[in-house]
Formats: structure tokens, C-alpha cells, sequence
């Protein structure tokens, strides 16, 4: 079994992404609704890929991504950006931080099931 | 969808609030950075959500709604009133597109107009402008964490003149939001915190490490002062580099002292623009989501607190009696301070619970708009009084009641166009919903100018139907109140919309429940007015206040039937117990004083009253010795001391320092006729 974490604050999109994940078999999947709430997990939930949110109530998902690439501990797990597309120089940002991919929502199911089993094989 | 609805309407509701909240700054044009950054991602959350849902509609409109918020917070347009009428608008119809859905309601060209608005409004003042970030000599890793919002803030605080500081700050795994709250609560009381970027420690599994971007007006000093903890370093950014003269930017920084490390705390002078700052933090709207129970518990809370003030009152009373007088009036006096205060916090409570009435007057709009449109009469509504106030529960209980009214006053009040001009009238009928107080309750009123109720059609009907045995001295008044009788509908066919074999009985019925009246004005051929009156709260009651064996009591007004003057002669006594003829049916009769074991120290007068209460078809009669006429009671329970005292609901402050107890009708009605056999 993969582990996933998704790191997203609304919990409709987290459902969403969710179901996505669970229509392809082996993905075990743990939610955090901040990105306080990855950090949290992170040390205690070894995880296989981070699918996380741009704009979160506490740290950023940019945060989020230069915090995992600066872990000796995690920075070799893919991650992915998925958002509202916000702006060019966030998605700029976001990729010159390390991130995979980044997805802009609404996304489409069928591409990021591709991705995670592209990233986590 | 049900989650999209859920969500989206929080969404929605959110923003409103918070839109509410910028209004306050608008004026000034300088806006809490937090709140409109909180607005933008409401918006922005509700066009990802709407994208994967595929609701169009909504997205599109988000995504404008977005655009010009993203355009104010990151600087690129100031906040005028008329932007902020436009943010406005564009809410409220994202809020009826989001409440309309599967409704079948489409607003294609309302959203279109908005989509303009919008766009214009957001490209109307652009300026751009370079970037003084580089001067700041930030770490590569912290610049490039940074979403274009938050280096717009960053430049925004370089542009006041603040310095800005990284903080440095190391926290344990277990409890680093908490701490971290803690840090930024205390900087941001003066200054702003512009970004939180973790790193890992040296130790990952136990600690956590973060890179506090700060912006403020103290120095060095004073910022470590703030943050007086270990495991923190504090180091200003940019001050090898600064130098003078470069922009702008840079100019208002020299107003600011350049912080030498010694220099006094607090020195910096403030700048206007910091002021307006700290004024707009203050003034910002900051709401609570909380159950309403937990408001009830509350409400009990205080009620037992007035009872306990009433116990030290009393006290007061007594010690002076017994000859201690001068901590007697000390005592008083206390207790008199207590009350003011307990007042105070009654009203406080109560007040937490009352929402304006126009949140119910926006849910009716949209019933008139749809219910107008099946019928294809052209009606038009006008609301009065939406900010009147009402508690929660109440405004919920009635607006199924309310929606029976308008779809009655539409589908058979309003008459169709075309008979409307043959009648003279104008082409649109107009319902008009308007509410006011009225001391202790609120009025809300549902007018229409329709053709009102045709009395005699109305008197033939209850006839027909037998809900009347016959017409003599049935006065026109009279007669509207039959339509209120179970099994009553004027209309020669029943509507599908006001049908569904529920009428106006139900609609008096659910007033009812609430402790509410309604009440009904028809003139025919010019339209008809229902009256609804509701008590401002639940825990506030109408009582008949009655008096026997010494005591005052209360008797909520609602189990009241009639009350009757009566002496010993009209008393029968049949098997032991007393009763009265009333008209064809025997009524047994309870004296309270003996209910409640108490002793008569004046012998009964000769001539008392007989108060007629009813439970379902349970009737009895009370004794009492007076009627003291009706008044508003604020119920307050007695507590878990008197939990399970049979005949009594709970306590009621007369507001002239008297607190009398309630009745519990039924349950005295149980025992009378568990006890009666």
C-alpha cells in the first residue's frame, strides 16, 4: 500500500481527491485540512507522495513545498500542486521549488490517477 | 452536491459577513490585509469547488468575483464605495446562484451584467510598479516560498517605512501551531506578520523550525521583548543594503529610525498610513459560529443566577429586620449592583440569539419570485423593518408558516393581469412583507393587494362544511378567523402549491408552537394583511398573572381558556370533588393552594375566580382568590434543586424585585385527573 497525503482545506476538494485516489487500488490515503496539519503528520506518517493546496488558512502550499525539498527527511517525495490556478508566478514558484506537477483545479480525475501512479512506482 | 451545497453556502455566508466587515474600512481605503485576504480565498475556494462540480455559472462569476479581489489585496485597486457596492451585488447573486441550483433558475444575465462590473472595476486603476524586495536581501528560500500576495505585503510594509525583521524561531513537534499562534498574536499587535515558512531542525522528529517574515515600526529591542522565548533569534533584513535616497521606497524608511540596536523602544513615529492601520485592525468584524444550545444553557445559567440574586436580596432584607443594619444595607446595596449586572447579562444573552429578520425576508423573496413566475402573475415585493430583530429559532419555526402565506397570497390573493386592469388596479400586485417591535414582540406583517377574502363566500363555506352550526351573530371579524379552522380552504380548486392538504390551521398551528399569534385583515376586492406576532424570544412568555392564599402566580397565557367569576353556591362536590357546571360539561376544580400544601392565613373571599385551563381536550378549572391581569415573563428554570417539583415550570422576575413561580398547566392537569380518577 502508497501512502498519500492530501493537503487541502476545503473539505469538498479533499473528498473529491479522495474518490479520485481510491478508484485506483493500492493508495492508502491521509487527509490534513492545513498545512500545519501536514507538518504534523509528516514525522509520525512515513508518506509516498503530497498532493497539497496553494492557499490555506495557516502556511502556504509554496511553504509547504520549500519545507519538504529543505527536509533531508522528506525531500525526495514527489509532490504535487493542485490549485485555482492563482497566478503564473505562484505555478513559476511552485515548480522552481520542486514540485512535480502542478495541477490546476478543476483537474482532470483520469490525469492526476496517471500522475500518482507514474510518481509512486 | 449535497457537500458542494453545504460548503458553498458557508462559503457564501462567510463572505457576506466579511464583506460587511470591510465596509468599515472602505472609507479610510485602508483595508485589515487579513480580511480581504480571507475574502479572496473564500472566493477563490468556491470557483475551484464550482470548476469541479461543473457548475459553470458560479465559477465563471467566482473567478471575476476573485480577479478584482486579488487586484485589491495585492494593491493594484483601492477599495472605493463603489467598489465595494460591486463586490456587494456580485455576493449576493453568487449567494442566489449557489441557493438556486437544482432549482432550475438561471441567471445567465444577471451574471453577465456582474462579469462586467467586475472586469471594468478591475481594470480600471492599475499602476505597476517595481519590486524594492531585492534591496531587502532576503534568503533565496524564503523570497521564492513567497505567493505573489504575500511579497506585495512585504513591499507594502517596506513602503511605510517599517523595517522588517526575520525571525528565527524553533518549536516543539507536539505543539508548534500553538506556539507559533502565540508569536504571531504578539507581533501582530504591532506590526504584520507577512509569512510563516517551516524548515526542518536539526532534530525533524522532535522540532520544528520557522522563518518569520515581520514588518513593523520597532526595532530590534523591542521586537526581541515581544518574542521572549528561547530557541528565537531575531535579525533585521536589508540594513547592509539600505541605502538612502534609492526610492521611494526607501525615503520613508529614513523617517524611521534605522534601528540601532540601543536605541530606545517604542521611538519609531508612527506614519499616518500605520495609524489607519491599527484603526482598521480594531474595527475589523470578527464573527462566531456557536450552537444555539449552548446559548440556552446560558439563558438558564442567568435565570438561576437571578434566582440566587433574589436569595441574597431577600437576606439583605432579613438581616435589617433581625437588627444588623448596617451590613444589612451593605448587603443590599451589593445585591442591587448584582442585579444591574445580572440585567446586563440577560441581555447580553438574549441579544447573541437575535438575527435581523431580512435573512427570512431574502429566503420569502425568492419563494415570490418562483412561485410568481408558475403562476405567470407579475408580482412585485417590498420589504420593511429586515433589520427588526428576532431570535434564531424563531425566525427558522416560522418560515415554513410564512412560505404557506405567500404562496397563498399569490395563488389565490393576487388576481391574474389581466383582470387586474379590468379591475382597475395596476398591472403588477405588489406582497409586502414588513416587520417591526412592538414592545416585548415583533410584528411581522404579509400584505397583498389581491382580491381579498369574499366574507360571505367564507361565512357559506365554514356553514357547508359544518365548522359552524349557524350564522347568527357572526360578525365579519369573526367570520376571517374560520379560515384558520381545520378543514377550511376558499379556493374552488386547490392549488398545487398552497395545497397539499395543509391550511391555514397548520400555518396558526406552527405560530403557535413559538408562542405567536396570527392574526388575519381582509377588505374584499382590495387585498388582505396577515398579521403574525411573535415574542422577541422564546423565554419570554405571556402570562395571567393570578393571586390566591397570598401568593402570586403565573399562568402562561397560551393554556388559558376563559376565566369565570364564581362563589361557593356554583361549586358541586360529586364524589368528593369539587366541580363546576360549565354550560353542558362538568369541569373538576382544583385549588391551588391545596395542590401546593399551603396554608391559608386569611379565610377565602366570597367571591373568586374559576381560570379555565386546557391541554389537548384535558380541561380544568383553578381557584383562585384574583386575577391580576396579563404581562410579559421571561421563564427562568429553577434549577436541578426543584427539578421534578410537581405544578411548577419555573421562575419568572416581575421586574419590581417580585420573582413568582410559573405553573406547569399540564402537569397539574395530569395529577388532577390522575388524582381524580
Amino acid at each position: 500500500m502508497k501512502k498519500i497525503l492530501i493537503v487541502e482545506d476545503s473539505p469538498t476538494m479533499r473528498s473529491l481527491l479522495v474518490s479520485t485516489i481510491e478508484a485506483i487500488d493500492g493508495y492508502e490515503i491521509v487527509e490534513a485540512a492545513s498545512g500545519f496539519e501536514a507538518l504534523r503528520l509528516l514525522p509520525r506518517v512515513p508518506v509516498d507522495l503530497i498532493i497539497t493546496d496553494i492557499n490555506m488558512p495557516d502556511i502556504n502550499g509554496l511553504e509547504l513545498v520549500s519545507f519538504v525539498r529543505g527536509s533531508e527527511n522528506y525531500r525526495h517525495i514527489p509532490l504535487f500542486i493542485i490549485s485555482t490556478e492563482g497566478s503564473e508566478r505562484d505555478r513559476e514558484k511552485g515548480l522552481a521549488l520542486g514540485a512535480n506537477e502542478y495541477l490546476v483545479k478543476p483537474f482532470d480525475p483520469a490525469r492526476l490517477q496517471e500522475l500518482i501512479v507514474k510518481y509512486t512506482a | 452536491m449535497e457537500d458542494f451545497l453545504a460548503e458553498a453556502e458557508e462559503i457564501t455566508e462567510k463572505l457576506s459577513t466579511d464583506l460587511g466587515g470591510l465596509s468599515d474600512c472602505a472609507d479610510s481605503g485602508e483595508c485589515d490585509p487579513d480580511l480581504l485576504n480571507a475574502i479572496f480565498r473564500g472566493a477563490h475556494s468556491l470557483k475551484g469547488l464550482a470548476g469541479m462540480f461543473g457548475f459553470t455559472d458560479i465559477q465563471g462569476l467566482a473567478h471575476n468575483l476573485e480577479n478584482l479581489l486579488d487586484s485589491l489585496r495585492l494593491g493594484k485597486v483601492t477599495l472605493t464605495p463603489d467598489t465595494l457596492n460591486i463586490l456587494f451585488d456580485s455576493m449576493e447573486l453568487l449567494g442566489s446562484v449557489v441557493r438556486g441550483l437544482g432549482t432550475g433558475e438561471t441567471y445567465g444575465e444577471a451574471i453577465a451584467e456582474a462579469t462586467q462590473r467586475l472586469n471594468a472595476c478591475a481594470t480600471a486603476q492599475k499602476s505597476g510598479e517595481g519590486s524594492p524586495l531585492q534591496k531587502l536581501g532576503l534568503p533565496e528560500k524564503v523570497l521564492n516560498s513567497l505567493t505573489e500576495y504575500e511579497e506585495h505585503r512585504l513591499v507594502e510594509n517596506v513602503k511605510k517605512g517599517r523595517l522588517i525583521y526575520s525571525i528565527h524561531a524553533s518549536f516543539s513537534i507536539m505543539s508548534f501551531d500553538q506556539d507559533l499562534g502565540e508569536i504571531t498574536e504578539a507581533l501582530k499587535k504591532s506590526g504584520e506578520v507577512v509569512s510563516t515558512l517551516p524548515s526542518a531542525s536539526a532534530t525533524p522528529e522532535s522540532s520544528i523550525d520557522f522563518e518569520i517574515l515581520f514588518g513593523t515600526e520597532l526595532d530590534r529591542e523591542a521586537v526581541l521583548n515581544l518574542v521572549d522565548r528561547e530557541n528565537i533569534d531575531v535579525a533585521q533584513l536589508g540594513t547592509a543594503s539600505a541605502a538612502p535616497g534609492v526610492s521611494a521606497a526607501s525615503v520613508a524608511h529614513e523617517s524611521a529610525p534605522v534601528a540601532p540596536s540601543t536605541g530606545p523602544v517604542m521611538a519609531a513615529p508612527a506614519t499616518p498610513a500605520g495609524q489607519a492601520d491599527e484603526m482598521t485592525a480594531k474595527s475589523m468584524s470578527r464573527t462566531v459560529r456557536v450552537d444555539i444550545g449552548k446559548l440556552d444553557d446560558l439563558m438558564n445559567i442567568v435565570g438561576e443566577l437571578v434566582l440566587s440574586h433574589s436569595t441574597v436580596a431577600a437576606l439583605a432584607i432579613r438581616m435589617r429586620l433581625e437588627g444588623f443594619s448596617s451590613l444589612a444595607i451593605e448587603l443590599g446595596k451589593a445585591a442591587k449592583g448584582l442585579e444591574r449586572k445580572l440585567t446586563e447579562l440577560q441581555k447580553g444573552v438574549m441579544e447573541i440569539r437575535m438575527i435581523p429578520v431580512g435573512q427570512l425576508f431574502e429566503k420569502m423573496s425568492r419563494i415570490v419570485r418562483k412561485v410568481s413566475r408558475e403562476q405567470g402573475k407579475k408580482v412585485d415585493l417590498k420589504t420593511f423593518g429586515a433589520d427588526t430583530e428576532l431570535d434564531k429559532l424563531i425566525i427558522e419555526d416560522i418560515a415554513d408558516p410564512m412560505v404557506h402565506i405567500i404562496r397563498n397570497a399569490i395563488d389565490h390573493g393576487l388576481e391574474t393581469s389581466e383582470d387586474r386592469v379590468a379591475a382597475g388596479k395596476p398591472e403588477r400586485g405588489t406582497i409586502r412583507l414588513s416587520s417591526y417591535q412592538k414592545g416585548n414582540h415583533v410584528v411581522i406583517e404579509v400584505s397583498d393587494d389581491g382580491r381579498g377574502f369574499n366574507i360571505e363566500k367564507v361565512k357559506k363555506k365554514a356553514l357547508e362544511k359544518g365548522l359552524i352550526k349557524t350564522l347568527e351573530g357572526v360578525s365579519d371579524r369573526d367570520a376571517l378567523d374560520f379560515i384558520f379552522l381545520p378543514g377550511f380552504s376558499t379556493a374552488d380548486t386547490v392549488s398545487e402549491l398552497s395545497g397539499r392538504g395543509v391550511g391555514m390551521d397548520v400555518v396558526k398551528n406552527n405560530i403557535a408552537a413559538v408562542s405567536g399569534m396570527v392574526d388575519i385583515e381582509s377588505e374584499f376586492g382590495k387585498g388582505s394583511r396577515i398579521i403574525i406576532t411573535l415574542p422577541i424570544t422564546l423565554a419570554i412568555i405571556k402570562a395571567l398573572l393570578i393571586f390566591t392564599a397570598g401568593r402570586t402566580y403565573a399562568i402562561p397565557i397560551t393554556s388559558v381558556l376563559e376565566t369565570i367569576i364564581a362563589t361557593d353556591r356554583d361549586i358541586d362536590t360529586v364524589e368528593r370533588k369539587e366541580v363546576y357546571q360549565l354550560r353542558e360539561t362538568t369541569l373538576p376544580l382544583v385549588r391551588l393552594e391545596r395542590f401546593f400544601g399551603v396554608t391559608r392565613n386569611t379565610p377565602p373571599p366570597a367571591e373568586f375566580y374559576v381560570v379555565v385551563v386546557g391541554v389537548a381536550e384535558k380541561r380544568l378549572g383553578v381557584i383562585v382568590d384574583d386575577l391580576m391581569g396579563q404581562q410579559d415573563i421571561v421563564i427562568k428554570s429553577l434549577g436541578e434543586m426543584f427539578k421534578g417539583y410537581r405544578g411548577i415550570t419555573g421562575a419568572a422576575d416581575l421586574g419590581d424585585q417580585r420573582t413568582i413561580l410559573v405553573l406547569d398547566v399540564g402537569g397539574i392537569i395530569g395529577e388532577a385527573f390522575r388524582s381524580g380518577g
